[in-house]
Order: C-alpha cells, then sequence, then structure tokens
C-alpha cells in the first residue's frame, strides 16, 4: 500500500496580488513530501472551499495580506462546514494583526505565520495536526 | 449511507474521498472500485498529452467550457503533475489555468501526483478514471506532461487521445522521432500566434504523410508531378488519420474546430468498431497488471524471506544467474 500522503490546497483570496509567499509554503511543502495544489490569485472563499472539495485535502493553506482576513476566514470557514469538511484544517498566513490571531483561532484556524516565520516550523506543525486529525 | 452509494447519488464529497482511496490504492478504495465498476464503460476519455508549457492546462479549460456550453456535459478533468523523485512531494499548478471552471456543479477537477512507480501510475488513473465514469461523467479529460512511457500508457487508456504542440520547440527530426508523436489521434498545434507555426506545421504534416500516403501533386523544378497514393487494403476497414489543428487556447480559437474534429473521432469510434477494440486494450492490460502484480506479490509471500534472501546473496556472489534462480525457484527447486 501506497504511504498516505499529506495534501495541501494553497490559495490567495482577495485583491492583493503578493503571492510570493504562497509561493514559498508551496514549495517548502512540496519539499517536506507534501502534494501541494496550488490554485493561483484572486480566489474566491467559494473557489477556495469548492477546490478543497474537490481535491479531498487534508489541509488548507491561505494567504491574506491585504487585511481582509476577517471577513475572508470566517466565510471560507462556512463553507467548508457546508461541505461538509469541518475535519479540513485552515493555516493562515501574511499580514494578520496580533489582536486577530486569538479571534481567529478561536473560529477554527489551526495555525497563524507572519513575516519571518520559518517554513520549517510550517511543516512540523502541519504534519503534527494532521496526524492528531487522522 | 455507504460512499459508493453516495456517488452514485451525486454526492461530491463522496466522489472526491473515494477518488482519495482509490488513489492510495486502499482496502476501501478497491471494495469501491468492485461495486462502482457495473456502472462503467460510459464516458468518452480524451488523453492530453504534450511537453511542459505548451499550454494543455488552458486547452482542457477550453474544451470543459466549450462541453458545458454547447452540449451541456458534464465534465470531470484528471490533470497529473509530476512527483518530486527525491522528496515525493508534488506542486500540482493545473487549477491555475482552469479558474474559468470554477463555480460550475457539473465540472469535476481533480490534480493528482505522479508518485514514483511507472505502472502503478497507469494502474492509479485506470482507477480514478473508472470511478469518474460510475459518477456519470460524460466526458473526462486526463491531462499529462508528455515525457515518457507513463504518458505513453495513460493515453492508451483515453479514446481520443490529443498531443499538443507548440511552435518553436523542436524541429522535424522531432516529428519524426518514435514515441509520443504516434499515440496522436488529433495534433493539436497551440500557440498558433507564434513565429514558427507554419513550420511546425509542415513538419508534423510530413510526419503523417508518411505514415498515411495520399495521393499529392507538387510543383518540382517548374514540373507538375503527381503521385498516387497506393491502393489500400484498408479501404474496407476505414482507418483514422491523424488530423492536425491549430488552436490559440488562450483567446479559445480553433476549438470549435478541435471540438468538432473530437466529435468525428469518437463517430469514428463508436461506427467502425474501434470503440470495442479500444475497449478491450484497455481492460486486458488493467487485468492483466494486475494479476502480475498480485501474484508477485502472492509469491512473494510464500517464499520464506530466509530463502529470498539466500538465493539473492548466491547470486551476489554469482554462484547463481538470476535466470537460473527463477527457474529454480518457480519449478519448486531449491537454489
Amino acid at each position: 500500500m501506497v504511504e498516505r500522503k499529506i495534501r495541501v490546497l494553497v490559495a490567495k483570496p482577495g485583491l492583493d496580488g503578493h503571492d510570493r509567499g504562497a509561493k514559498v509554503v508551496a514549495r517548502a511543502l512540496r519539499d517536506a513530501g507534501m502534494e501541494v495544489i496550488y490554485t493561483g490569485l484572486r480566489q474566491t472563499p467559494e473557489m477556495i472551499a469548492e477546490a478543497a472539495l474537490q481535491e479531498d485535502v487534508d489541509v488548507i493553506g491561505i494567504s491574506i495580506l491585504s487585511g481582509a482576513h476577517m471577513a475572508l476566514v470566517p466565510r471560507i470557514l462556512e463553507l467548508m462546514k457546508a461541505n461538509g469538511q469541518d475535519d479540513v484544517l485552515l493555516f493562515l498566513g501574511g499580514i494578520i494583526p496580533e489582536d486577530d490571531i486569538s479571534q481567529l483561532k478561536e473560529m477554527g484556524v489551526s495555525g497563524v505565520y507572519g513575516p519571518g516565520a520559518s517554513t520549517e516550523d510550517i511543516v512540523t506543525q502541519i504534519r503534527a495536526d494532521v496526524l492528531e486529525r487522522a | 449511507m455507504k460512499l459508493s452509494q453516495a456517488l452514485l447519488n451525486q454526492n461530491r464529497l463522496a466522489l472526491s474521498r473515494i477518488l482519495t482511496q482509490v488513489e492510495n490504492n486502499s482496502e476501501s478504495g478497491r471494495s469501491a472500485l468492485n461495486e462502482l465498476f457495473p456502472h462503467t464503460g460510459k464516458a468518452h476519455l480524451i488523453g492530453i498529452t504534450g511537453a511542459p508549457g505548451t499550454g494543455k492546462s488552458t486547452l482542457v479549460n477550453q474544451l470543459a467550457l466549450y462541453y458545458r456550453k454547447e452540449k451541456d456535459y458534464r465534465i470531470a478533468i484528471l490533470a497529473v503533475d509530476p512527483s518530486s523523485p527525491f522528496t515525493g512531494g508534488a506542486v500540482l499548478g493545473d487549477r491555475v489555468r482552469m479558474r474559468d471552471l470554477s463555480g460550475d456543479p457539473n465540472i469535476f477537477i481533480r490534480s493528482m501526483a505522479s508518485r514514483g512507480s511507472l505502472g502503478g501510475l497507469a494502474q492509479s488513473t485506470v482507477a480514478m478514471v473508472q470511478v469518474f465514469d460510475a459518477a456519470k461523467f460524460d466526458v473526462i479529460l486526463i491531462e499529462t506532461v508528455g515525457a515518457g512511457q507513463a504518458e505513453v500508457d495513460i493515453a492508451k487508456l483515453a479514446h481520443t487521445t490529443l498531443v499538443v504542440e507548440a511552435p518553436g520547440l523542436g524541429d522535424d527530426i522531432q516529428a519524426i522521432k518514435a514515441g509520443i508523436m504516434e499515440i496522436a489521434d488529433i495534433l493539436v498545434i497551440n500557440k498558433a500566434d507564434r513565429p514558427g507555426v507554419e513550420n511546425t506545421e509542415r513538419a508534423l504534416k510530413g510526419m503523417l504523410e508518411l505514415a498515411h500516403p495520399t495521393r499529392r501533386v507538387f510543383q518540382h523544378h517548374g514540373q507538375r508531378m503527381v503521385v498516387e497514393a497506393p491502393s489500400k487494403a484498408e479501404e474496407q476497414n476505414p482507418i483514422w488519420i491523424p488530423e492536425v489543428k491549430r488552436t490559440i487556447a488562450k483567446d479559445g480559437e480553433g476549438i470549435n474546430e478541435l471540438c468538432e474534429t473530437i466529435e468525428r473521432h469518437l463517430t469514428f469510434l463508436r461506427e467502425g468498431g474501434e470503440w470495442v477494440t479500444r475497449e478491450r486494450t484497455q481492460l486486458q492490460s488493467t487485468f492483466d497488471s494486475l494479476l502480475r502484480e498480485n501474484l508477485f506479490t502472492r509469491f512473494l509471500d510464500e517464499l520464506s524471506p530466509d530463502a529470498y534472501e539466500k538465493t539473492l546473496s548466491k547470486i551476489m556472489k554469482r554462484e547463481e544467474s538470476p535466470w537460473g534462480a527463477v527457474e529454480k525457484i518457480l519449478n519448486g527447486r531449491k537454489v
């Protein structure tokens, strides 16, 4: 039997066009042996939830630098739930103010990573959390 | 409710979960395939292959849009990208070019990493396609990077195979090399607005001309010359001569003509009996490879690990050849 692969959707919702961070993370996850489905810029929450459903991912990683995270994240979580994918982990990266992080975690976000976060930490955290859910 | 039943009732999450189980070749995946198999055999499988950067994903996007608009077909897309041979990881980026397709519940896109082994990829692709087929998709588009044997194997499972080329990628010697070009039912020259498209088209048509000679009239040193087509025994048995089509997928140009050609090919398959032949070839190769793999596993299970190691070390010491050892083991003798 093939060993179980961790599948991650990496997406950039909202209108800012800064996708370097998302690409660096995608590359790091690939090098850690995960299968990364990269969807690109300007994704709506609906597009992200739909892609996560079709790809049957374990993790969704989104990157937001526009400041719209308090609007986008709840919507994505809501759609994931509606699709029956509330067991999928949601990770967030980008520019997220300290004050919002605890609120986001309460909503169900598994991890928030800002500038300077190490990709190693992200990989370790995703592995641990996926293992715990399985 | 069981997952496979939910899939037959058009539940998208069930479809997605079963695809994962099948891809992982798990026990539950195999039993789902067992249950779903009677519901398969209806979809038209279209393989799309070609070198990286020729615009396969963009073309797939356009084909799906066409089928949705003109035919109201339900479309499944299986996009295969390579896994890293070192880490086993992959970045699957085909969805980036297919954003026009999101929001339509009658389109289902699944990305798949090649995950190492050659035969294994073809096998899991066959299995994934069976799942889509059972989920009542009318057309299944299978996109692979055309780089080697694995892609040729995958192309063989499709009813219609498109090989995508782009101008400027190679000269006419590339076109007569054996392999990927020979599997094409339709040759697509994408990015046809690029310079060099005439050369590419001439090279491809020249290659086809060699394989399927027709009556030709041409000028040579001012003389009009005629070469008659050789009379063919195949005339009673119509054959499909691959067609060359130009497209500019990013602007949607040439897509209608390409789709009409695909439809013509489908009619040819259905009316000429090719459909049944291809089904047979495909199912036989699935059956054979499963048989081979399972027999091998079972045989190894019955052989004690100790005996296996001993034989291997004898071979290492050149006391026994691999050929001789296999013969002895199969004849039930000790090496």
